[in-house]
């Protein structure tokens, strides 16, 4: 399949998911969802009958409260049972709104606390590189989860552990839970920031799934250290009315939204592959 | 009888017998393994002795980490750093994920003695009590820890244990044995029941004789594993003694203490009380110094005793 027809089905399905549930966390879910059609569609290495494989390739996102668009694609990619979406968040739900490994199949780490993910996946990556295993870790954080102090000293530890197992992913949407992130926060050049630390860094269209392509294979490529790509990437992305939008973290669902929503899907389901 | 060994040495000395045996065990430590003196273990297995600088919040993480590829994580750091300083991403990252991670907490309590306040911890067996599921153990003499950490690549979960590095006296046989969950009856006695965790088995094992000297017969109980706690040890010296007195250094809110009151208060069998730290923060001093300031002596242990025995 086309990458760019799964990150249209992924992007279906979440919202899909979102819809059925009222509310849930859509502007996150809506930045990452051509990263995970890159990864899930072309890169990683899972076997979803075998979601344990030692031989697969890691995924862990730090940013948890993205989980609905996760369980969109494992879902595509048959982890699961495509009807399960319908439990997200439900009581005793195997799907949460932040990611649990130890209840939905295919997640690689629990996250929801931010920054914890990130030293998580470093972990993943040191333990690989001490068995000699050529596994691949993808990480994706938030830009506003930066705001994390933990985030440093997991940069830190990764390069000093020269981790070129480990690609991290920052979805660079502009804002977070309150608002711009330049408001609230953080102004400084993730670029440079991460440069200074010594990681190979590269920025790109988030939205693009071949230049994610690209960038993936520049990744694999780098020895030595490890390779941040600073998605370039809009909060809500794909739904026009709700796009860059500093209330759509997390959305309750209007009767308006609710005819958005709708006309979103049908369109979408017009560019089903 | 080899003479007793400092548990820092015996950390340093089994964990490189483990790591020969185990390829799977990873030490990590957050620039405090020359305190530990794991920094002396052979440098052939310095690619499994990870030290993280100061950054515990992302050790606990990579602990973790480490544990999702396969690997057994055992993390040392003094006892307010593994606990407080790091509490979220232990209660999370280990204790929620359900990782199976191994945290050594050294000199907790008074035992940090210089580094005063901001390293005394009296709050450690209460954060990591509360954590679902966790083991928490606090370390009794030399032939206990390494008889412990021997065992330990059995343990599931978080396993929290507690130990002071330097001038722990020997309290038990080379040959003796220890299991999670049971307590050790060190002197059993009629009258009443001492209960203690660590350098405070010391003094209990003073004011024992004391109160021998009043008339009165104490039974002494090491409970060196605080959860899961030997419940059915307790339930019987309760029923025997009718007075059960826990002693630890630790703050009474959360500590052993609580952990006995919360295993026998269904029961009403016998009166229980302790002594500890109450409200307070840590300060500088040696240990002697430390246990009069904060009452963890055997005199008030034997006050404590008598208040409730000479009505």
């Amino acid at each position: 399949m086309k990458l760019e027809h799964f990150a249209n089905d992924i992007r279906l399905t979440t919202l899909e998911m979102l819809k059925h549930k009222t509310f849930g966390h859509l502007g996150g879910s809506m930045s990452i969802v051509e990263t995970l059609s890159v990864l899930y569609g072309k890169h990683m290495r899972v076997d979803p009958q075998n979601p344990t494989d030692p031989l697969r390739d890691y995924f862990v996102l730090s940013k948890g409260h993205a989980g609905p668009a996760l369980y969109a694609t494992l879902a595509l990619k048959g982890f699961f049972d495509k009807s399960l979406l319908k439990t997200l968040n439900d009581d005793n739900t195997t799907l949460p709104s932040n990611c649990d490994m130890n209840i939905t199949k295919g997640i690689d780490m629990t996250t929801g606390s931010l920054g914890q993910g990130f030293s998580a996946a470093v972990g993943i990556a040191k333990g690989l590189q001490i068995q000699n295993k050529n596994n691949h870790v993808y990480v994706i954080v938030g830009d506003g989860e930066l705001n994390e102090g933990q985030c440093y000293e997991a940069m830190m530890f990764a390069v000093k552990h020269k981790l070129h197992n480990l690609t991290v992913f920052i979805d660079d949407n502009k804002l977070q839970l309150d608002g711009f992130r330049t408001d609230i926060s953080d102004t400084a050049d993730f670029k440079q920031r991460f440069n200074a630390f010594g990681f190979h860094t590269q920025t790109i269209n988030g939205h693009d799934v071949h230049a994610i392509d690209s960038a993936i294979n520049e990744a694999k490529n780098t020895k030595g250290k490890p390779t941040v790509i600073i998605l370039d990437t809009i909060k809500g992305k794909g739904i026009k009315a709700f796009e860059n939008r500093a209330d759509n973290h997390h959305m309750r669902f209007s009767d308006h939204d609710n005819t958005i929503l709708e006309e979103t899907i049908k369109a979408l389901k017009e560019g089903q592959s | 009888m080899k003479p007793p060994r400092d548990l820092r040495v015996v950390y340093q000395e089994t964990m490189h017998e483990l790591l020969g045996q185990n390829p799977d065990i990873v030490l990590l430590e957050a620039d405090l393994s020359s305190a530990i003196t794991t920094n002396k273990i052979d440098a052939r297995f310095s690619n499994r002795i990870i030290n993280c600088g100061i950054q515990e919040a992302n050790m606990m993480g990579v602990a973790a980490g480490l544990n999702v590829s396969g690997l057994k994580p055992y993390v040392h750091s003094f006892a307010p750093f593994v606990s407080r300083r790091a509490y979220d991403q232990v209660f999370l990252s280990i204790g929620y994920a359900k990782r199976d991670v191994f945290i050594l907490g050294s000199d907790g309590g008074i035992s940090t003695e210089h580094n005063g306040g901001t390293h005394m911890s009296f709050e450690d067996i209460a954060l990591m009590r509360a954590i679902p599921g966790s083991t928490v153990l606090e370390m009794s003499d030399d032939i206990m820890f390494e008889h412990i950490l021997k065992q330990s690549l059995s343990f599931k979960g978080l396993t929290y244990v507690r130990i002071k590095r330097r001038g722990m006296k020997r309290l038990y046989p080379e040959d003796a044995t220890f299991e999670i969950g049971k307590g050790n009856v060190i002197k059993d006695g009629c009258d009443a029941t001492i209960i203690a965790t660590g350098i405070m088995l010391e003094e209990v094992l003073n004011a024992h004789e004391q109160l021998k000297a009043h008339g009165i017969d104490a039974a002494i109980i090491d409970m060196f594993s605080i959860k899961p706690i030997d419940k059915s040890l307790l339930f019987q010296y309760a029923e025997k003694t009718g007075l059960i007195i826990t002693a630890e250094n630790h703050n009474l809110v959360g500590g052993l203490f609580s952990a006995v009151t919360e295993a026998l208060s269904p029961h009403k069998i016998a009166i229980i009380d302790g002594i500890g730290v109450k409200e307070s923060f840590g300060q500088v001093g040696l240990t002697p110094y430390l246990k009069e300031t904060y009452h963890l002596t055997a005199e008030a242990i034997v006050k404590k005793v008598l208040s409730y025995k000479n009505h």
